[in-house]
């Protein structure tokens, strides 16, 4: 099972899992543009699109789910407006901001994003982030009053009153402002009143749903960080998870603060190469790859490394989920965060028998690009950092 | 001539061998040793249509070969274990107690009222080098997907462009791009080396791995030409900067690059990006950074984003040392203003400065670093002319008029946090 197919199912569960199937329904019938995200699956993918940001953008579902953000945008995108959504995302808060961003056609048009992250209740870990878009019209509006939104049946407009959803939204637009294609489109347009309002109401919106369906999976959202760091195993900062899930390579983080040195983190290669599914091996040491054929030797050789804070690597017989063993060349390094002490494991696994790597690097550079890749992404978290940090 | 005093890092084992070249059989990078040897290579797509690579290859190329280095006791030190922390505050500057970075010994002397020296064999310079220092090389390809080979013959007539690590890093991945090494260029920017140096960090696709330039008189300490870059996980303060937009004839700006001036800043500087392609953009630059040379004002460069964002500082810290006009207490922390520095990362060597470590401590420091605004306005007025780019008439109006208006103000704040509850 490639790594590929352990994402795209990730990416199809990752909110009916959450919200229940229901939640698919009710986001459907949300007019506005949005997108959700989830940062816990490698590449920060969208997993919903809703109509009428497809609409808006010329895409079909297919062709955004599963891919990141960046996607929409292009040449005249503002770098350091990239940046601000990307430090939001990092440190978890949310950011309202005026970007240009790029049809499917390729032409641009300015939005109004408004993006908030959503916290589990029980651990207030980010589970998902919602990204609203409003398009903003030029500043002369063909009515000729800036707040059209609290007024109803203007030209132009519609008005929907939906009953549904339980809030007192009482007008939205959806319209495409034809004038702002190429032209003046790249003079930067900042947003007025109107379009925040109408971004923060559909927020809201969307809020309010996810949090019904999640009470449906007895597994409660919110939109502010309520939970306390969880029971059991530590949760990583979303900032971390997104930083580990560009590592394409087999790898597991094991937190040596907590009893029997559980795994924190497992990368989607490590759950294609031994048949586990995350949930499977979370909070477990890494033991359970061990069996009959696994040299006591070498675990012994593993221990001594790890209580002399050093790095090793290993050969040793390890065993799948279904059984079949493995010869895993392993490579185990010591992470340090801000501190400069220790803080987690990097345990980064090779099979030896697979010839899947094509890129030219030897076996040992692949892996040891895996332990660099997690010290540079380690190296910034503070001792403090994690789900108790309070959101801005 | 104005020189200033003081204790270079080294960026390489063989340094402080100065003195007699030790011959060969020692596996330099020398043209005793180089053109016989096999070194890993990295061939990248030179390609107007870039798009960001997202295999990550360079990455753990980079990345792999430097654990790989630091398993071997290269570095002379594991920067990992040194502590570092965002000092509070607005801007968000990175500190680094770092106190094995500078060497206990004396002060060498660095002349700083030239920007351009000529390049001097007798000095240190990359060629002196051991191997074993080198990752690999970085070259264009000719194919249309960027590849790596593991062991590469060197071409006779090619000098080579090689990636080399920094054994007084700063940060995890430290490393120096040296373009055409066999060729002795001495440290100033051309367009073909910028161009490389940009590739480079659009190759490797990563927003937290920058590129870095300092010309001599701007703190670079080797007269041999070099680009330095490393990986950080936060943003750098001035990549959080506000900018002001400068609009620019349509007409003059074929290249499509858009320029801004740093505001609340307190370094001075331009900010280019956009363009047509990776080429418009570096040519842009280079000009800008040639002109700058050639009317011996001492600059550095930052390049970010994956060479999207280019930064762009005149300085003046140095000639400011040499003559005195700084004061003792800013000596004593020892922070020499390079890129980095002017980025908002500061290595300090004193326990006692890492924690009082302030954003109003790092801002005066980076305030003395500056150009005045009338300077500034002056240098601008020269690099615009080089570049062929031309502000409208309508700013520069209003830039004259604003010249005199203080960096005090605030940044509009535009995060508004509601809290959405929901029971």
């Amino acid at each position: 099972m490639g790594s590929n197919s352990v994402r795209d199912r990730l990416v199809d569960q990752s909110l009916t899992s959450r919200y229940s199937q229901w939640v698919l329904e009710a986001l459907d019938e949300l007019e506005d543009p949005f997108l959700i995200t989830d940062p816990a699956i490698a590449g920060h993918p969208i997993v919903f699109a809703s109509r009428g940001f497809l609409a808006m953008t010329g895409y079909a579902f297919g062709e955004v789910l599963g891919r990141n953000g960046r996607i929409f945008q292009g040449p005249a995108t503002d770098r350091r407006s990239v940046m601000e959504i990307r430090e939001a995302i990092r440190e978890e808060r949310t950011v309202q901001i005026s970007i240009l961003n790029y049809r499917k056609d390729g032409t641009p048009h300015w939005i109004l994003f408004h993006m908030c992250p959503i916290f589990g209740a029980e651990d207030g870990r980010v589970l998902h982030f919602v990204a609203v878009q409003v398009p903003i019209s030029k500043r002369r509006s063909r009515c000729g009053v800036e707040r059209c939104g609290a007024v109803l049946g203007t030209c132009r407009e519609e008005v929907r009153l939906d009953k549904d959803l339980d809030c007192s939204h009482h007008a939205r637009e959806v319209f495409v402002d034809m004038d702002s294609r190429g032209l003046e489109a790249k003079e930067p347009q900042m947003a007025g009143d109107q379009e925040k309002e109408k971004a923060a109401n559909a927020i809201n919106c969307i809020l309010s749903a996810l949090n019904r369906y999640s009470k449906m999976t007895g597994r409660v959202v919110c939109g502010k960080r309520c939970g306390s760091a969880g029971s059991g195993v530590a949760s990583l900062p979303s900032s971390l998870n997104i930083s580990l899930g560009r590592i394409k390579q087999s790898f597991v983080l094991t937190d040596p603060h907590s009893p029997d040195m559980p795994i924190v983190y497992a990368s989607d290669a490590f759950l294609s190469l031994t048949g586990y599914s995350r949930q499977e091996v979370l909070g477990r040491n890494c033991r359970f790859l061990n069996g009959p054929g696994t040299d006591y030797e070498v675990l012994k050789e593993i221990k001594k490394s790890i209580h002399g804070q050093q790095s090793c690597t290993v050969r040793l017989l390890n065993y799948r989920k279904d059984g079949s063993s493995f010869r895993n060349l392993l490579h185990i390094s010591p992470v340090r965060n801000a501190s400069g002490k220790i803080a987690f494991y990097v345990c980064v696994q090779m099979d030896e028998s697979s010839k899947n790597i094509d890129n030219g690097l030897s076996p040992e550079m692949w892996q040891l690009g895996a332990v660099g890749a997690v010290k540079v992404a380690v190296r910034s978290l503070s001792s403090s950092a994690g789900p108790s940090r309070p959101s801005q | 001539m104005l020189t200033i005093k003081r204790v270079p890092t080294v960026v390489s084992n063989y340094q402080e061998d100065a003195g007699e070249p030790l011959g060969c059989g020692r596996n330099c990078l020398g043209k005793c040793c180089l053109p016989v040897s096999k070194l890993p290579l990295y061939a990248y797509v030179a390609d107007a249509e870039k798009e960001p690579s997202s295999d990550f290859l360079l990455n753990s190329l980079l990345l792999g070969q430097w654990e790989e280095r630091m398993g071997r006791g290269l570095f002379r030190y594991d920067v990992t274990a040194c502590e570092t922390k965002v000092i509070p505050g607005d801007s968000g500057f990175v500190a680094q107690l770092n106190e094995g970075r500078h060497l206990k010994k004396r002060p060498t002397e660095f002349r700083v009222d030239r920007v351009l020296q000529p390049f001097d064999p007798a000095k240190f310079n990359f060629t002196k080098i051991g191997q074993e220092e080198v990752l690999f090389r970085f070259e264009a390809g000719r194919g249309d997907k960027a590849y790596f080979s593991e062991s590469s013959s060197l071409d006779r007539n090619i000098s080579p462009n090689v990636v080399a690590i920094n054994v007084s890093p700063i940060e995890y991945g430290h490393v120096l791009l040296i373009p055409r090494v066999l060729d002795c260029l001495p440290q100033r920017i051309d367009a073909q080396s910028f161009l490389l140096a940009l590739n480079f960090a659009a190759e490797t696709a990563n927003p937290y791995f920058r590129l870095g330039y300092n010309s001599l008189g701007a703190f670079a300490t080797i007269n041999h030409l070099h680009f330095q870059a490393y990986y950080l996980s936060v943003p750098f303060p001035v990549e959080k900067a506000q900018t002001q937009n400068i609009p620019l004839v349509e007409d003059a700006a074929k290249s499509s690059v858009r320029v801004s001036k740093l505001i609340n800043y307190p370094v001075r500087g331009l900010v280019f990006e956009g363009g047509n392609s990776l080429k418009d953009l570096g040519d842009v630059v280079a000009n800008a950074c040639i002109c700058l040379q050639d009317n011996n004002i001492p600059f550095n460069v930052l390049i970010s984003d994956s060479g999207r964002r280019i930064f762009l500082f005149p300085q003046c810290y140095a000639e400011k040392q040499a003559l005195h006009e700084v004061s003792q207490e800013l000596l004593d922390t020892q922070v020499n203003p390079a890129v980095w520095e002017i980025g908002g990362h500061m290595v300090l060597k004193r326990k006692k400065d890492y924690e009082e470590a302030s954003e109003d401590y790092a801002w005066r420091l980076l305030a003395e670093v500056s150009l005045s605004e009338e300077r500034f306005e002056e240098v601008n007025a020269y690099i615009f002319e080089a570049t062929g780019l031309v502000e409208t008439e309508v700013d520069k109006k209003k830039d004259a008029k604003e010249s005199g208006a203080s960096y005090e103000s605030t940044m509009a704040p535009h995060f508004p946090e509601g809290c959405l509850v929901l029971q």
